[in-house]
């Protein structure tokens, strides 16, 4: 009877999280997969069908998912190593009293609109900002909009925080009492830093830079912006497709294929991480 | 309006004019008291133009109104006024492409009340149903018989009317000629120099229709082709010009202005801005030809506010707000009556009325273009390369 009331209350408290993730994730998600297989309608839009083209013609979006995979990383990687001497300052070396002023400091720009931040970097990247001021000094015909250095610039600027923050909290929590062992052990400030402080910080900079890594796939705005429409991501693809060339289930394809090379690409990145932990873990005892 | 109809007095007159200039009444109350409103109402019949506009109630048009355009494309006095006068505030969307307007459509739900269909898309709206026939009564300062009828016959479909006209223009290619020497006066020029010396300078719509178009253009073919060969050539040219693209985007102007872009795809009205403020901007139409089109004003079925959306309409096309809206976007109007209001040097003006041998040579765009896959997925091909 114990039991079967707790069962009761078990789906009770799961049930609303389970309707809302069948109804907002898997149901669109199946409807997206038909799609896939269907046809575009004369006017544009979907048609019932059941044809493999247009997974077959994935490949016609090959750069577009080329730039992504490789842009995707590369602004995940340059985040992270942004990111990670701000955390590390803020956490280790910033004196207490300023800490939560820095930190807001830091959220603030967020409280504006993405789109508005990124188009202020259009003005200073533009003819009239930062290369005006390069022929001043006589560097002539610096353009940096449009270009990939501008999107990957906008990507570690609009994603920073979401790295920040972990690696900030990894750091914050991190024992001291650790790193006064290590150097009475001997070890010198670098040696305590890659030996301790770093490894231990390690969570913090996989869960940020598993935010940034999912967000940078999907990404549309920053590269339509900064990249002037020539540096094409995969968002890029399914926007054009859906919202100018109305082909529905193209679009649908090129939708699953992304879901599965996201979860792929997941599945490893976790399987790495759990590796890596488990093996520490081995060492340990 | 005032109940008696005694004359105003002198004095009474003087101090309501004062009361209306400090503010402390509103315009409705001065031309009320001092009977003006009623002398405007009499000659108004007798004088077009001068035509008093319906008063509404407050909130009797609701309070909101989505408005789908385009960049660069009214008067914002004019939007402003509308507000004052009706209590209807507008949400403005601004939209690259036609095409892009039929997607949000298609997809349903967009809770436009009033939008901006260029000529070639109305038959398509038309046969998905996706626009309603137009209530002319409520449209009354839209008058056929004004209209130069070469710019309306699209909106006419088995008699009814379902789009009535915003204003006209051409697509052709703006320059800045402090940057760009040389001979630019032909879409062949605008392809050949791209992959030349303004590699990095030059931009393209986000738009099917005018990018491919021109792109057409270049080896002589109709602008609205849907030939596979013929498209096949234009696609061979796209994808080689477009490393040397600044970008691929319908709002050019600030590329152009802040001196990012030199050479521009562009239409009559944004050409008109730029020189209204720099000069050295030209604004070619390719001797080969190019597009000219019309732009019209649509309710969408399934618009949420309707009686909004016919004030508005009929708002527009009065021909005072009309002027006002020409002298600010710089696109000629189609109707006489709101030519007859304009000055001289705008209706001379070369960039809103081009030579007679440039236009035509010019295509109105083809309902064909805005559904061909072909086209529809060159475009996706071209931006994705």
């Amino acid at each position: 009877m114990a039991l079967r009331r707790q069962k009761g209350v078990t789906a009770l408290l799961v049930g609303p999280a389970a309707a809302f993730f069948l109804l907002l994730l898997v149901l669109p998600l199946v409807v997206v997969v038909i799609y896939s297989f269907g046809e575009r309608g004369p006017a544009g839009g979907y048609t019932p069908a059941f044809t493999f083209d247009n997974y077959l013609n994935i490949a016609s979006r090959g750069q577009a998912f080329l730039n992504t995979l490789m842009m995707a990383p590369l602004g995940t990687l340059l985040c992270a190593l942004v990111a990670y001497p701000m955390a590390y300052y803020l956490a280790v070396k910033a004196p207490a009293r300023w800490r939560v002023m820095l930190l807001v400091l830091i959220i603030v720009p967020f409280w504006a609109s993405q789109l508005l931040r990124i188009y202020a970097w259009l003005l200073i990247l533009g003819n009239r900002g930062i290369p005006s001021l390069l022929e001043l000094v006589g560097l002539e015909d610096v353009r940096l909009v449009n270009t990939r250095f501008a999107v990957l610039l906008g990507m570690v600027y609009g994603y920073l925080p979401l790295m920040i923050f972990p690696i900030y909290v990894s750091l914050e929590k991190l024992d001291k009492r650790l790193l006064e062992a290590s150097a009475d052990l001997g070890a010198g400030a670098w040696r305590t830093f890659r030996q301790v402080t770093l490894p231990l910080s390690l969570p913090g900079v996989a869960t940020g830079s598993l935010l940034v890594f999912i967000l940078l796939m999907g990404e549309f705005i920053i590269p339509a912006l900064l990249g002037g429409g020539k540096v094409f991501f995969i968002g890029n693809a399914l926007v054009d497709l859906f919202l100018q060339s109305r082909n529905w289930p193209f679009g649908a394809a090129v939708a699953v294929s992304i879901v599965a090379i996201m979860l792929a690409t997941i599945a490893v990145y976790m399987r790495f991480l759990l590796g890596r932990n488990q093996l520490r873990q081995e060492a340990l005892i | 309006m005032s109940k008696d109809t005694k004359p105003i007095s002198r004095e009474k007159f003087i101090e309501e004019l004062l009361r209306y200039r400090k503010g402390s009444v509103s315009r409705r109350h001065f031309l009320g008291v001092t009977g003006l409103g009623l002398a405007t109402a009499v000659l108004g019949t007798a004088m077009p133009g001068l035509r008093p506009r319906p008063a509404y109630a407050a909130g009797e048009l609701g309070d909101t109104l989505n408005f789908t355009t385009w960049p660069n494309y009214f008067a914002q006095a004019n939007l402003d006024q509308f507000t004052k006068d009706t209590g209807v505030n507008i949400n403005v969307a601004v939209f690259g492409s036609n095409e892009e307007m039929l997607a949000k459509l298609q997809a349903g739900g967009t809770g436009w009340d009033v939008f901006v269909p260029t000529n070639y898309t109305i038959s398509t709206y038309q046969s998905l149903d996706l626009i309603e026939p137009l209530d002319l009564a409520q449209v009354p300062n839209f008058d056929e018989s004004t209209q130069e009828a070469r710019f309306i016959g699209e909106a006419k479909i088995g008699g009814q009317i379902y789009a009535v006209p915003k204003d006209w223009g051409t697509t052709g290619y703006v320059v800045n000629t402090d940057k760009v020497k040389g001979e630019m006066t032909s879409w062949r020029h605008f392809w050949d120099r791209t992959r030349d010396d303004l590699s990095g300078r030059v931009m393209v719509h986000d738009y099917q229709l005018t990018t491919i178009g021109n792109a057409l253009k270049y080896f002589g073919y109709s602008f609205n082709s849907v030939d596979p060969n013929e498209l096949a050539e234009a696609e061979k040219l796209l994808i080689e010009a477009k490393p040397h693209l600044f970008a691929i985007n319908s709002d050019y102007q600030p590329g152009m202005r802040a001196g990012d872009a030199w050479l521009s795809v562009a239409w009559t009205g944004d050409a008109s801005q730029l020189k209204r403020d720099m000069p050295e901007i030209d604004y070619v139409l390719g001797t080969e030809g190019g597009e000219i089109w019309t732009d019209f004003y649509a309710i969408p079925k399934g618009a949420q506010n309707r009686p909004a959306a016919y004030a508005f309409i009929n708002y527009m096309l009065d021909p005072e707000v009309n002027a006002r809206e020409v002298l600010a976007h710089g696109y000629p109007s189609t109707d006489s009556k709101t030519n007859a209001l304009l000055p001289q040097e705008v209706l001379t003006d070369p960039i809103l009325y081009p030579a007679q041998e440039l236009l035509s040579a010019l295509e109105f765009g083809a309902a064909a273009t805005l559904t061909d896959p072909l086209r529809a997925e060159l475009m996706a091909r071209f931006k994705s390369a």
